[in-house]
């Protein structure tokens, strides 16, 4: 598993190469609660940086997801659709959302890595 | 992503503790602010199992963020008829009944319990909505003034599932044998314990009322059973909202009059003969030709929920209402609503649709509530009080 990328928003990437499969942090899951729906974009949309591509409904209120990079959505988890909680069960791991074909891998290079992304939410 | 909890923390800090809020904190819960209070969201079970809990065994919430007061004096029930439309001056000692404050067009300024408590005197005890406490107190004691009023500083517990009668039977005999919107004090540990057979989850239930430096050791003991774990307002929502009872500042607010709401039936007969309540006029009309538009329940046919707000349309495009409750029902593992409908669409089973994003969405009127009540009933030939 290559390293991961946080945004302010607790978006995350895992890049391998100019594929980025990317999901909500553990503690965007947790702050969420229990999800119920997630609403996924299509395969071939493109994604900007900062702009919405999902939105995730709790038991209590719809949160909008925001890509962290900029790209082509190649793959979407096909689990999701039955198996929404599984974000909450293993956001890192089966819970990602989308998989990105990235047009500009630099833009990685401002999210947060892990230790900076810890210490970002201690200030929360 | 956005989060409610990232706007819960932009919220003024100038928010009241409740008397357990170093018990919830303990219990691991989410804090956000609701009504001017530091609340508990949920525990870390989570908002679907703490619902489920409360349906299968019981579950204890602190709601001690609403309002009680007493307000006593010769013909204090009949005084308060002139601010709601229940028939208070026939209420027996001991019994609790449901009702409005109402504004002078008949709107509801907020919904509340009314106790009459045992004794010569004529003592009344109101339990009020949190966010409307302030504004309710007012108006009673402005307009009843040759009564006394006294806010009570009091914390509120609701044990709500079918296991909290066994399990407040075994701490404080008798309790199990109240009946439904039945109220009783008993000892606790020398104090006063008010118990009432209520609750706003659709199940059976209590609400215990008692002074603040006794409510953790009531709580710690209640939680000592198997049966009952903590739940937040999370689960109280969903809870309520698939029993279908309306919530205040949601479902009910200053437009909307009690038979509209479909709390019509909490109108006493002699009243909707006598009137002598404010917008008794719009009342009897409603109550007489059927009121423009009803409260309903509504099933989303998508996987999303639908949250308040949302306009609801008729087939040829007319707006015909609006979503006031919407969410999750972990029950029956759908999306579940409620809102108002023009009385010509609000037939069970008819078809609206509403906006989702940027899609729209089958809506269907379903006959409310969502999951059936299991309020308690006095087994037949057994004289509960």
């Amino acid at each position: 598993m290559t390293d991961l990328r946080y945004s302010k928003d607790h978006e995350y990437v895992a890049l391998d190469g100019d594929l980025a499969t990317l999901g909500i942090s553990d503690y965007a899951q947790s702050q969420l609660g229990d999800i119920v729906f997630i609403e996924l974009p299509e395969v071939g949309k493109k994604v900007t940086k900062g702009k919405e591509i999902a939105v995730i409904e709790s038991v209590k209120a719809a949160s909008e997801v925001y890509s962290p990079v900029s790209g082509e959505v190649v793959e979407v988890n096909p689990e999701l659709g039955e198996a929404p909680a599984l974000v909450n069960d293993d956001p890192i791991g089966r819970g990602w959302l989308i998989k990105v074909r990235v047009s500009d891998p630099g833009e990685c290079a401002s999210l947060m890595d892990d230790a900076a992304y810890s210490s970002f939410l201690k200030t929360l | 992503m956005v989060t409610e909890l990232d706007v819960a923390t932009a919220a003024p800090p100038a928010l009241s503790k409740l008397p357990l809020d170093a018990v919830h904190r303990r219990l691991g819960a989410r804090m956000a602010p609701f009504a001017g209070y530091e609340m508990p969201l949920q525990y870390e079970q989570g908002i679907v199992a703490e619902t489920l809990h409360t349906r299968r065994r019981a579950s204890l919430f602190d709601v001690s963020h609403m309002g009680q007061a007493i307000l006593a004096g010769a013909r204090a029930a009949r005084a308060l008829e002139s601010l709601t439309p229940a028939d208070l001056a026939s209420l027996s000692p001991e019994r609790t009944r449901y009702t409005q404050l109402l504004n002078e067009s008949g709107g509801i300024l907020d919904d509340l319990l009314v106790t009459r408590l045992p004794g010569v005197e004529e003592r009344l005890l109101l339990v009020v909505n949190a966010s409307r406490k302030q504004a309710d107190f007012a108006l009673i004691s402005a307009a009843l003034p040759q009564f006394d009023f006294n806010p009570l500083d009091r914390a509120l517990l609701a044990l709500q599932g079918p296991r909290a009668s066994a399990v407040l039977g075994a701490l404080l005999p008798g309790a199990e044998d109240l009946p439904f919107m039945g109220w009783r004090a008993f000892d606790f540990g020398g104090a006063p314990l008010f118990v009432s057979r209520s609750g706003y989850t659709g199940e059976d239930g209590f609400e215990l009322s008692l002074r603040a430096e006794h409510a953790e050791d009531l709580a710690r003991l209640l939680l000592s059973y198997e049966d009952v774990a903590p739940a937040g307002l999370g689960a109280r929502d969903a809870l309520r909202l698939e029993a279908g009872l309306p919530l205040y500042g949601h479902d009910l607010e200053e437009t909307t009059d009690p038979v509209e709401a479909g709390v019509g039936w909490s109108i006493g007969k002699r009243r909707r003969m006598e009137g002598g309540f404010p917008g008794f006029e719009r009342i009897r009309r409603a109550l007489e030709q059927g009121p423009s538009r009803v409260r309903v329940g509504l099933l989303p046919q998508s996987k999303a929920p639908l949250r308040e707000g949302a306009e609801l349309s008729a087939r040829d495009g007319e707006a015909v209402g609006h979503v006031t409750s919407g969410g999750f029902s972990p029950t029956l593992q759908r999306p579940i609503a409620m809102g108002y409908v023009a009385s010509a669409h609000a037939n069970v089973g008819a078809t609206l649709s509403a906006p989702l994003r940027d899609k729209r969405v089958d809506v269907t009127v379903a006959a409310l509530p969502f999951v059936p009540h299991r309020y308690f009933k006095t087994p037949a030939g057994k004289d509960a009080r």
